[in-house]
């Protein structure tokens, strides 16, 4: 039986509240907070700066390491441990690659440019919005990026397909459907994927619906993303 | 189709369409993809005839010959010192840069600059690797002693200094205060606490509100009204 | 040897000025949020000026050590994340994040601001262990001061979980039954550079420091904790000051904590 309405009242391609805002740790060279539903997401830029141990420079281009971290209280339940762990190492890992096509650091060659994404509460969607908040980080450090990149969880739940799923939206198997999370990242311009990954059980034509509903929704929240910017550079130069 | 999608002075940010069309030129901080122009980096859109750029308003310094920059004594090499810039490259100053008299070539360098001094310099080369050299033979070029250090924004010094240096001018006119602007962002003050303390407001405000029009005058009005002097945004006199 | 950038902090508090127009005993704005996180049992953010500091308890159902068989269980960890500064890196905490832990942890723990005998659950076998975590999100100078008054706003600000029918946490329903906290102590931090003693200290003061003290005072006044940092010495006048200033501070930053 199809998912007929989802939990919290939602549109299939609604995503929940988004707020988001450009500039708040002052001592980054470029920082955001984005909050969808009850996930939120710190990230700060420091960089391009110098990059130590020296065997990991490039003499060709500067290089971009992320970061990804849940705080201890940011669980549903339990504490979570600090140190992060392989989720947290995998997570960093294809959030650089992420935001890697949008950056073109050639004339910043042997330096590091280091995202740091910290979140203090989650409720799924996290590397998504981990992933969204970096691009603003980066783009209000100055640096130059071809495009936007904004990234939501989308899904198939009951043989719905539903953008921005929730915890429970994710837990919500039954015995014949499954549930697959598909958490996706867009380039707005060229609707390109940058981010993929899956959990869960989907089919080919299924899979292709949820990329093109994920695709629309990236692009209204890389419209979010832009206002955030524009807000507070608009604000300096009126 | 030729269209200009945003106008002369707009904020744009990365991945704005700022045109259509085939006739128009991308310049810094735009790039052309089919018969768009978009913009790469957070600023504000300057539109001259068919030119399209971006004048950054965030960013890291990018070094460039002929600047004048702020820098740090952070190593004593063979031959000259390691210079920090305070930003993703460092530099290093050559003996035969360093003053204009002879240094012998047993000369304790160290006791020319030591660590942790400050020198206002000159980039007299860049290679493509970022590897920068220094020089303080030069005009107003010196080692700095005392004062007080404040990072800015990069893309904010030319405002901070203003023309033919008028912003800095009227500081010192206002407080007293010594303030040596450095394209690298860093900026020196030196004066009395009172005036300093001014000062910094001042930069701030400057930074703050430094796209907005009739900034010259609203700093006037600010340091006049914080000091109790008239100041007049007049050109900086060689050798303030 | 003194540094020009020592010298010149000297300089300006020579004429009871700081870099930031404040007099030495002046301090900061300071502003505090609530509830500033959902999935903590209790949360707060700590403004001090432009440091940010937010604090999360989370609470869990354990074991009693074997010793104190009729307490329940207190932590407090800090992390220095690398996006509140420059000079924190990523990696387990360092030295500077142990003191800041350690040091709150000690106000809490010998002010007794906790009753931990009002956290049994069962004699013995089950108690509830209060874990408090406190994370800078920008670090623009006293952090111990805004890392105290996180944890303690946090703590405040905690209601308690359910016990679920296996005797573990219920996280899903939570209760309207505040923490037991008897008492508030609150860490201020107290600078010596040159012969003048400041309060409540910017990053650039913190690089000029010759010796620091970090005073913990509860309500009535009396000491729960004290932290000497800095490689230079105090007299017992100076240190008799300083208790005197932590005193009023606390005073003044306990009121903040009222809503």
């Amino acid at each position: 039986m199809p998912y007929p309405k989802r939990f919290d009242g939602r549109k299939f391609d609604e995503t929940r509240p988004i707020v988001a805002k450009v500039g708040v740790i002052p001592r980054a060279d470029g920082s955001a907070m984005f909050k969808i539903g009850n996930t939120v997401a710190y990230a700060a830029v420091y960089g391009p700066r110098n990059l130590h141990p020296k065997f990991m420079q490039d003499p060709k281009t500067g290089i971009l390491r992320c970061d990804y971290n849940m705080l201890p209280f940011s669980g549903h339940g339990e504490r979570v441990r600090p140190g992060g762990g392989r989720r947290a190492r995998e997570i960093s890992m294809v959030t650089e690659n992420a935001l890697r096509p949008i950056l073109d650091l050639r004339e910043y060659p042997n330096t590091v440019v280091d995202v740091f994404i910290d979140l203090p509460q989650t409720d799924a969607g996290t590397r998504c919005a981990g992933i969204t908040a970096a691009a603003m980080a980066l783009a209000d450090a100055g640096i130059e990026m071809k495009d936007m990149v904004a990234a939501v969880a989308v899904g198939n739940v009951q043989g719905s397909i539903i953008a921005d799923l929730t915890y429970d939206e994710e837990q919500n198997k039954t015995e014949t459907e499954g549930v697959a999370d598909i958490p996706v990242a867009f380039m707005p311009n060229s609707g390109k994927v940058t981010l993929l990954q899956m959990d869960g059980k989907v089919g080919r034509a299924e899979l292709k619906k949820a990329l093109e509903l994920g695709r629309e929704v990236c692009k209204k929240i890389a419209e979010i993303q832009k206002a955030a910017l524009r807000a507070k550079y608009m604000g300096e130069s009126q | 189709m030729e269209e200009l999608k945003m106008q002369d002075k707009a904020v744009v940010v990365p991945g704005d369409t700022v045109a259509q069309g085939m006739g128009f030129l991308p310049s810094k901080g735009t790039y052309r993809e089919n018969d768009k122009i978009i913009a790469n980096r957070v600023g504000l859109l300057s539109v001259e005839g068919k030119v399209l750029k971006v004048v950054p308003l965030a960013g890291s310094y990018m070094p460039k010959i002929g600047d004048r920059v702020l820098g740090q004594v952070s190593d004593v090499l063979f031959s000259g010192w390691r210079v920090e810039l305070f930003g993703p490259y460092s530099s290093v100053l050559g003996v035969k840069d360093a003053t204009n008299e002879f240094i012998g070539r047993g000369a304790n360098l160290a006791e020319i600059f030591g660590l942790g001094d400050l020198v206002v310099c000159k980039i007299v080369n860049v290679t493509s690797q970022k590897l920068i050299d220094v020089s303080l033979r030069g005009p107003g070029l010196r080692k700095l002693k005392g004062g007080r250090l404040i990072k800015v924004s990069p893309m904010k010094v030319p405002r901070i200094i203003g023309k033919d240096g008028s912003m800095v001018s009227m500081i010192k006119q206002a407080t007293g205060v010594n303030v040596v602007v450095g394209m690298n962002g860093m900026v020196w003050i030196d004066g009395t606490p009172e005036g300093e303390i001014v000062a910094v407001e001042t930069i701030d405000k400057i930074q703050n509100e430094a796209h907005q029009p009739g900034l010259t005058n609203k700093i006037k009005e600010f340091l006049e009204q914080k000091t109790g002097k008239k100041v007049e945004p007049r050109a900086l006199a060689e050798g303030e | 040897m003194i540094t020009e950038q020592k010298q010149h902090v000297l300089a300006y508090l020579n004429k009871g000025l700081r870099y930031d127009g404040r007099k030495p005993l002046d301090y900061r704005n300071v502003t505090i949020e609530y509830g500033i996180t959902k999935s903590a049992e209790g949360s707060a953010r700590v403004r001090i000026g432009d440091t940010e500091v937010i604090a999360g308890v989370k609470m869990s159902v354990e074991k009693p050590y074997p010793d104190t068989p009729d307490k329940g269980n207190l932590m407090v960890n800090a992390e220095l994340r690398p996006l509140a500064s420059p000079k924190f890196e990523t990696g387990p905490p360092g030295d500077q994040a142990i003191e800041l832990a350690r040091v709150v942890d000690r106000g809490i723990r010998e002010s007794e601001a906790i009753n931990v005998h009002d956290l049994v659950i069962k004699s013995g076998e089950m108690v509830w262990s209060v874990m408090i975590d406190i994370i800078p999100i920008n670090d623009a100078g006293n952090l111990f001061d805004a890392a105290g008054l996180a944890a303690l706003a946090a703590l405040r600000d905690a209601r308690m979980p359910g016990i679920t029918a296996l005797n573990k946490a219920d996280y899903d329903n939570r209760t309207d039954k505040k923490l037991p906290l008897k008492h508030e102590p609150i860490p201020v931090t107290v600078l010596k550079v040159g012969n003048t003693l400041l309060v409540d200290p910017l990053s650039d003061e913190e690089d000029v420091v010759d010796a620091r003290l970090t005073v913990c005072s509860t309500e009535d006044g009396s000491l729960a904790a004290l932290q000497k940092g800095g490689e230079h010495p105090f007299t017992i006048e100076e240190i008799d000051q300083i208790i005197g200033i932590a005193q009023e501070n606390a005073k003044m930053l306990r009121s903040k904590l009222a809503r």
